[in-house]
């Protein structure tokens, strides 16, 4: 059975073959480029930089950043960093999970949303926050969260 | 407009709070008006890194006045344009108002007059994607310094003799670790800026780089000018696309200019940075776990000694400071030794980064002389607690660090001090935390994350922490039982004493130090299985509709999260005891307050009575 070819990641690949210490760098490139890491691009990745399997999964399973599913549309990643919890962020959890029928780590079932729980942002000012994908949200209580999320809901279906 | 510069904060905090809106309007709003070009509006509107009073976003700073107008509004953009920046008059109505009187300029706010900036000199004063903005703050001036003046042991001697020490954790003299690289055998060496910042609470790191990147980028310069490196590392947290963004352009920019890469400033000495972006693990903030996962590696420290200033990075000597520490070593080298260590405590020279957060009026970063008081830092130059309520504690130093009570809110911050007192510096998080929490609560909350960020090498912080989480969760759902508290300290000294990396052996602290100052808490959730700050909902008191009051208005019904309530409509409702969670979310919206916990109506009627 032949190996399933990605040509798309070749420039990725290309980039950084022969040098050392590159196997992170590497990973993040071809994430953003796919979305996830699913078995078949492991593979490739392994075959291509010649690094064993094993690694890659280990590396992959160690940074929570990588994830082998596929994600939503949009990353909802709540903050809960010292500042957000004392300011009450675990109740913006519940309140996403409530509105979109999912728990962390799961996708919403149109596929828009992904939840996840994040440590310290680093905006601490704006406790308790809520990041959609790269946009901060800070200050929010349970009650704005139905409004930002329709805000990506509308997009989303205007993008399909 | 007579030369006047219109400085847009564009931290993180105050873009979230709609800062580039206000950029876009008052650029527009210039070129409406024909006052300027399209070439140099970008001199006259400026974006700068955080400013630091966060709490106080969107904020514009005009100069030369250096007025500031902070919380603003789309709308207040076209009254500034006008009134200012073409008649000369700054906008009374627009300033912002403390201890009853308007504020000018913005060195004259509480939060910044306080303040002694070393590390944040620049940060809010220049454009961070503009080397010119840092060339006019003396920027690159002491590396040209080192290289045509000094020899590397005499920048090294003069770090040592400033009394520089770590600003990322353990609070290690800074010189010595150099002395230690330099000193070691070998042809190739590195520098790594360790820029991990993942202290929940703690975010002066990727503020400095966010604003200042040359800062960054000149400092590690110096150091391996100094260590004889001619290769750094930026390991940076994913977290921060900003910073990686920023600092990206600024070290193309220095390798265009001379400051970076071969023959840096026409001298024989060259040197080259590379940023290495992380992946989301708490642990790789640890020296010896960072330098695995640059070499590719799972993020998992290996013992020490060897340290890494003999065998580091590729098994070569290699010197990993901090941002903040890193961001001191310019003005050091400007203004001299002497200068820095006439700064500060006996033990603790310059000043320190402190980002705080939490049940405080004015949050965001202050960097202050060491010494100061916790008082002075909550109170005088963060405003205080708002809502009227009570201080209780400020947590210091993240998951590694301590809880401190009031009674030491006069307590003289160094590293010594704050050892004494069950914290740790650390890399400055400081969260404040008013009456309504419970420090079982916060403890527990801190054990969640190391036990979930423990790498799993050593058994005593991966075994060890789950299982004083374990303790932790009964004692917060009302299972303690008597001897848990014996236990938790027991277990937490052994992880003390026998973890593999700094994560464990500081892991126990939030732990310990709420047992040390808190022992009651823990005493009446186990004895009394009472929450006093009622934060522990399985604990907390349900809540009683008193059915003399009640007029069936169903309002209650619809807010109560898990349905206890029943009744039908214009009849008495009845709360379920065992389903309510105590959220209090019926009492809040009941129009005829019939809706109370029966301590408090207790505690109410004797006040009264």
């Amino acid at each position: 059975m032949g190996a399933k070819k990605f040509p798309e990641l070749d420039p990725i690949i290309e980039k950084y073959r022969g040098k050392k210490g590159i196997l992170i760098p590497v990973l993040h490139e071809v994430q953003n480029r796919v979305g996830y890491l699913p078995d078949d691009i492991q593979k490739h990745i392994s075959r291509e930089l010649k690094v064993p399997l094993s690694k890659i999964t280990g590396v992959i399973s160690f940074y929570s950043f990588f994830t082998t599913e596929p994600q939503g549309d949009h990353t909802l990643g709540i903050c809960l960093g010292t500042a957000c919890y004392v300011k009450g962020a675990e109740d913006l959890v519940d309140e996403v999970k409530d509105q979109l029928d999912i728990s962390e780590g799961e996708t919403s079932a149109d596929g828009t949303f992904t939840l996840t729980v994040t440590r310290c942002v680093g905006t601490c000012s704006l406790a308790p926050v809520l990041m959609v994908d790269n946009k901060y949200y800070g200050n929010l209580t349970p009650a704005d969260i139905s409004g930002i999320l329709e805000k990506y809901q509308d997009s989303s279906q205007e993008g399909n | 407009m007579d030369n006047r510069e219109v400085l847009i904060c564009s931290g993180t905090g105050c873009l979230s709070s709609g800062a580039e809106e206000i950029e876009a309007r008052f650029r527009e709003e210039l070129k409406n008006k024909n006052l300027v070009d399209d070439i140099s509006v970008k001199k006259v509107v400026k974006k700068t890194g955080c400013v630091g009073p966060c709490s106080l976003g969107p904020i514009a700073i005009v100069k030369p006045e250096k007025t500031f107008y902070g919380k603003l509004d789309i709308e207040d953009v076209p009254v500034i344009v006008k009134e200012h920046l073409q008649e000369g008059k700054i906008v009374q109505e627009l300033l912002i108002e403390e201890d009853g009187k308007k504020v000018e300029e913005y060195t004259d706010l509480n939060f910044i007059k306080g303040q002694k900036q070393i590390a944040l000199k620049n940060i809010g004063e220049i454009d961070p994607s503009s080397i010119e903005d840092y060339l006019a703050q003396d920027g690159y001036q002491a590396l040209e310094k080192v290289l045509t003046e000094m020899m590397g042991e005499q920048v090294i001697q003069e770090i040592k003799d400033s009394g520089l020490r770590g600003r990322g954790g353990a609070g290690y003299p800074t010189g010595l670790k150099w002395e230690f690289t330099a000193n070691a055998e070998s042809d190739e060496k590195y520098v790594i800026c360790n820029a991990d910042e993942g202290d929940p609470g703690a975010f002066m790191d990727r503020s400095i780089i966010e604003g200042d990147p040359h800062k960054v980028i000149e400092s590690m310069t110096i150091t391996g000018y100094a260590v004889g490196a001619e290769r750094g590392y930026v390991y940076v947290r994913a977290e921060y696309p900003l910073a990686i963004e920023n600092l990206g352009s600024a070290l193309e920019t220095a390798r265009q200019e001379g400051y970076l890469g071969e023959n840096i400033l026409e001298s024989d000495f060259s040197f080259d940075i590379e940023i290495r972006v992380g992946a989301g693990a708490f642990v790789c903030g640890e020296e010896t776990a960072l330098i695995k996962s640059i070499e590719g590696e799972r993020g998992m420290p290996n013992p020490k000694p060897p340290y890494p200033a003999a065998k580091g990075l590729w098994g070569q000597p290699t010197v990993i400071n901090n941002v903040e520490t890193l961001s001191c070593v310019p003005e050091i080298i400007n203004l001299g030794s002497s200068w820095f260590a006439g700064i500060g405590t006996e033990s603790s020279k310059g000043s320190k980064v402190f980002a705080v957060a939490g049940d405080v009026r004015g949050t965001g970063l202050i960097e202050v002389p060491m010494g100061i008081t916790i008082r002075e830092v909550i109170f005088d130059v963060a405003g205080g607690i708002p809502d009227n309520k009570e201080f209780k504690a400020v947590q210091i130093g993240g998951p590694s660090g301590g809880t401190i009570p009031a009674q030491y809110l006069d307590l003289e911050i160094d590293y010594e001090s704050l050892d004494e007192a069950g914290a740790i510096m650390g890399s400055g998080g400081l969260v404040v935390m008013d009456e309504d929490n419970c420090m079982v609560d916060v403890a527990r909350f801190f054990l969640d994350f190391t036990q979930d960020e423990s790498c799993g090498k050593c058994p005593p912080c991966r075994i060890g922490t789950k299982r004083m989480l374990e303790i932790l969760e009964r004692i917060t759902s009302g299972e303690g039982e008597a001897g848990d508290i014996e236990l938790l300290e027991e277990l937490g000294e052994k992880i003390i004493e026998t973890s593999l990396c700094g994560l464990g052996q500081t892991a126990p602290n939030p732990v310990l130090s709420t047992i040390r100052f808190f022992r009651d808490e823990y005493e009446a959730h186990i004895n009394d299985k009472t929450c006093p700050a009622g934060r522990c909902t399985s604990l907390a008191e349900p809540y009683v509709i008193d059915p003399e009051l009640c007029i069936g208005c169903t309002q209650c019904v619809d807010v109560c999260p898990v349905d206890a309530i029943s009744g039908e409509k214009k009849e008495v409702h009845v709360i379920a005891e065992d389903i309510c969670i105590s959220c209090g979310a019926c009492e809040e919206v009941c129009p005829v307050d019939a809706i109370y916990q029966r301590s408090n109506k207790e505690e109410g009627d004797k006040n009264n009575g």
